[in-house]
């Protein structure tokens, strides 16, 4: 029931953020559908993704949006509209991608799939959360991947560092 | 839903004598009387503006965005309210005992901003608008010195549950799930061979058993006056050339909204001081010897009395912090945004990075 609440309202909001022409609306009915994602996360036992999906898209990612659209609309003191281009071809592709995967979900006989039917149903176990399953995986399993984030995060912080600095004329 | 009205009048009632208790020490720190008029002392105060607010006139600007004007202070205070799901209020009660919480708060926090950049732009007003961009700017940098702050408590505790983080901090440790055969140590290092367990009390608060969190503390405690937009950090509502910040346009039950957030974010933050550094619901007062002092201010666990001597110690602890913030805000001047910038970037984010290097050796000391 619950599932049901979040879907529709990230559907209903995804679907708000496409159409409107708006980019501040849009911007904010972003916002509900991360949040109605994230209570599905939440539904689906892995809280620790819920709270990082709110921490990194909402307090980062959305807040940078957001800051970007104001302080580019009030040079024209009006909300940025976005423009309609490529409408044909933007709905076929997005109706054929549709038909596709819809395809392949009716296809697929989910409910017989071998892992599916030996998965215990206590995902947690006497855990209490997540986190500690998934920081052992960081640094056992996962550690190269892991390692190579951490990198490409650093230069893309140099990289901003340096674009922000002030660059004396020579 | 017995928590949600529980926690919604408790935080409503230490709001009012927080309101009150501003106007006072203002008073006294400027040598004047404060208010004096309404009921003994004037404590009425607070109560009689609050029902001022509630009658005054709705007022949506003409020219504002209306559905952002109006939703933004609710999603403000919902998202400051939604923080105090997690804190633990006495031993065995807290609205929500999730694994994750210091996580999850320091997520749903940032909700706050998006409500901010709303409130600014739904105004329509350029004050309000350069008030919430101030506010929201100066809230995204000072998450980086506190949430590291935070991480160095947490990699002391080793959990991200508040209420697992409030039973390592006293002599209540072995009952809690899990934690059965932990010992606490004198400043945390197992080699002097002292053991705290037992006699819990202030020698196991946080700041005492890793005595490197301290400058944690600190830190933390800068931020969080720049996270409540507190002076000196209160450049975003700087009375002087932004007439009030972000909500400058509100009036009535709004206003009433936004200002009820304002201070709950300020108890919220003093809340989450006291539970990470200042040990939570637990005693000060030390076992000595046959003198058990911390086992008699803590009650049994379960019953009445432990309820209410864990909510008196932790509401007084959150009390003594809030009136630091005002005494704060009354000494010190505003900072400059280019000073703001400065003690951020340069003095609390490089501190704070080798705090949460040393605390992470501090807890190999304590195993």
């Amino acid at each position: 029931m619950l599932f049901y609440i979040f879907a529709i309202l990230a559907i209903l909001s995804g679907a708000y953020m496409v159409l409107t022409r708006n980019l501040l609306y849009a911007g904010f009915s972003l916002l509900i559908t991360l949040l109605s994602v994230a209570g599905i996360y939440v539904l689906l036992f892995a809280d620790f993704i819920a709270v990082t999906q709110l921490m990194v898209y909402v307090g980062g990612v959305l807040v940078l949006i957001l800051f970007g659209i104001m302080l580019s609309s009030r040079v024209h003191d009006k909300s940025v509209m976005s423009e309609n281009v490529n409408t044909v071809w933007g709905t076929l592709v997005a109706g054929l991608i549709l038909v596709g995967l819809s395809y392949s979900i009716l296809k697929a006989n989910i409910s017989l799939l071998p892992w599916l039917q030996t998965i215990e149903m206590d995902v947690l176990g006497n855990q209490k959360s997540t986190v500690q399953s998934i920081g052992l995986k960081l640094m056992t399993d996962f550690v190269v991947p892991f390692e190579l984030a951490s990198l490409l995060l650093l230069i893309a912080l140099m990289g901003a560092a340096y674009i922000a600095t002030d660059k004396q004329k020579v | 839903m017995l928590a949600f009205v529980l926690t919604l009048v408790l935080l409503l009632s230490i709001v009012i004598v927080l309101a009150y208790a501003e106007r006072k020490v203002a008073a006294f720190m400027q040598d004047r009387l404060g208010p004096t008029e309404a009921g003994p002392y004037g404590s009425l105060q607070s109560v009689l503006d609050v029902l001022k607010l509630l009658q005054k006139e709705d007022i949506v600007p003409a020219a504002a965005d209306k559905s952002l004007f109006k939703l933004a202070p609710i999603l403000i205070f919902a998202a400051v309210f939604a923080g105090f799901a997690v804190i633990p209020f006495t031993p065995d009660l807290v609205p929500a005992g999730i694994g994750i919480g210091v996580f999850y708060l320091l997520a749903i926090i940032s909700l706050d901003v998006v409500g901010l950049l709303m409130a600014g732009w739904g105004s329509n007003n350029k004050y309000a608008m350069l008030g919430a961009m101030r506010s929201v700017a100066q809230i995204v940098s000072y998450e980086i010195p506190a949430g590291l702050a935070i991480l160095a408590a947490v990699m002391v505790c080793q959990s991200l549950d508040f209420q697992e983080i409030s039973y390592q901090q006293g002599a209540l440790m072995n009952q809690f799930p899990g934690l059965e055969y932990e010992m606490n140590w004198l400043f945390g290092i197992r080699d002097l061979g002292i053991n705290t367990t037992t006699i819990g009390g202030i020698t196991t608060w946080n700041i005492f058993r890793a005595p490197i969190l301290l400058v944690a503390f600190v830190i933390y405690f800068i931020a969080s006056l720049a996270e409540s937009n507190r002076a000196p950090f209160d450049i975003p509502e700087a009375e002087s050339e932004l007439v009030a910040g972000f909500h400058v346009e509100y009036s009535g039950f709004r206003f009433a909204a936004l200002f009820l957030a304002e201070y709950s974010m300020m108890v919220l933050v003093s809340l989450v001081a006291v539970i990470l550094f200042l040990g939570s619901w637990n005693t000060p007062l030390p076992n000595i010897g046959p003198v058990s002092l911390a086992y008699w201010t803590t009650g049994t666990v379960g019953e009445l009395s432990s309820i209410l001597w864990g909510g008196f110690w932790l509401l007084s602890k959150t009390f003594v912090l809030l009136f630091l913030q005002l005494q704060i805000r009354w000494t010190y001047p505003r900072l400059r945004v280019d000073q703001l910038m400065h003690l951020c970037w340069k003095v609390l984010t490089p501190i704070a990075l080798a705090v949460v290097l040393i605390a992470g050796i501090w807890r190999l000391l304590m195993i």
